[in-house]
């Protein structure tokens, strides 16, 4: 090979900068993050409509599902396993327990880079509590 | 026996064409029906269908828009301010303007600059249903044209088929425009379309809409047709009752009361 003495040094130094994201991340510990989604401390609010391995894998269906039958079947009310009555709503009953959706649910969507257009329309209670859309008007 | 390339191209594609049979014609054989909604049965039983009363509602102060505020108040209508962008689920147009057929040469003046409440009219044949594309919009078994928001792409077919100009959309984020936002009910996105849908998420709660509710004059009456001695069929009796444009076959199920 020819010019062997600088080809080299510049493929390490190449390859160091292109997986720097890597190896940084690495160092500092932050590819170790594991995200934190807050529970509910209150003892009335432990249980989840489905238990929670459920919920982990399907909560996305459950609130497709949901939706689906509300606003085309008008059945408002979803029979749990657990055998309970909820009554089907984003913001009365999931953000009912799970008040901040900052600290839930976006703990794991923002880690995993999902985007989901929920709170463009719907609204949690802690959104109208000392924030931007409560300041206006009376 | 002899089996050149030929003859096992030829079984080969004999041999496809007849297992895909099966799967093909259970394919293509199938008619994509809408599943009726398991609540279809009960709802069916429902008309929902509302009469205004003009006399009693020019008897109240001029100005009076208890109706239209507790409407867009409840369902979080933002106020854009201009004309263009307008987002309205209930509002007031003339008299002659709504009803121009009755113009006649020498009108009656005591009609004409009248304010005449407008709201989706919730027709039995909706022109919007059959002009989405996506099936955002709908009706349901008890009369109340539907609007599936997630649903809607903003194509605004809709919009250019309802004749009463009941639907607007949404140009921009139209949360900033909202005065104070009531959390019961979602707000809407920058490109969806939006109109009155008869407060079906107060009815499924046993209420009566916020526009009847909210009227001190008693002018608007809300009930089920197909019960002989509901409130509203107690209003149509013995009444002059108009309609908008009913002759697009439309059968609107607002009723104005002269």
């Amino acid at each position: 090979m020819y010019d062997k003495s600088k080809i080299i040094p510049a493929l390490v130094i190449f390859l160091g900068l292109a997986t720097y994201p890597i190896w940084h991340n690495t160092v500092s510990g932050k590819a170790r993050y594991v995200p934190k989604p807050e529970l509910p401390t209150d003892k009335a609010k432990k249980e989840c409509v489905e238990p929670k391995t459920f919920i982990r894998v399907n909560h996305k269906t459950l609130l497709e599902d949901w939706k689906f039958s509300v606003v085309r079947n008008g059945i408002r009310t979803y029979q749990a396993s657990n055998k309970k009555a909820y009554t089907i709503s984003l913001n009365r009953t999931c953000m009912n327990c799970h008040t901040d959706k900052t600290k839930f649910c976006d703990q794991c969507h923002t880690y995993m880079g999902v985007t989901n257009k929920c709170w463009d329309c719907h609204i949690y209670p802690k959104q109208l509590s000392p924030g931007p859309l409560a300041m206006r008007g009376p | 026996m002899q089996f050149d390339r030929r003859g096992f191209l030829k079984i080969t594609g004999l041999t496809l064409l007849g297992l895909s049979a099966k799967p093909g014609w259970e394919v293509f054989s199938k008619i994509d029906q809408p599943e009726p909604s398991p609540m279809a049965e009960s709802l069916a039983k429902i008309r929902w269908a509302m009469a205004v009363d003009l006399k009693k509602c020019w008897s109240a102060k001029e100005g009076c828009r208890d109706c239209i505020d507790a409407c867009h108040r409840i369902h979080n209508v933002p106020n854009l301010g201009t004309l263009k962008e307008e987002i309205k689920w209930t509002w007031t147009e003339p008299y002659e303007k709504v009803f121009p057929e009755h113009e006649l040469e020498y009108s009656e003046e005591n009609h004409r600059d009248k304010p005449v409440l407008l709201l989706c009219n919730q027709c039995d044949d909706p022109p919007c249903v059959k002009y989405c594309p996506t099936r955002a919009t709908w009706r349901r078994e008890d009369g109340i044209v539907m609007m599936d928001f997630h649903r809607c792409i903003g194509c605004r077919y809709c919009m250019a088929g309802c004749p009463y100009g009941s639907r607007s959309f949404n140009w921009r984020d139209p949360r900033p425009f909202i005065k104070k936002i009531n959390p019961e009910y979602p707000t809407r996105t920058r490109g969806v379309v939006e109109k009155c849908n008869f407060c079906v998420e107060r009815l499924a709660q046993g209420l009566i809409p916020a526009c009847v509710e909210a009227c001190k004059e008693k002018a608007l009456i809300f009930g089920d047709l197909k019960k002989p001695d509901s409130e509203v069929r107690k209003a149509l009796q013995n009444r002059v009752i108009y309609q908008r444009h009913p002759e697009l076959g439309t059968k609107p199920k607002v009723y104005y009361i002269l």
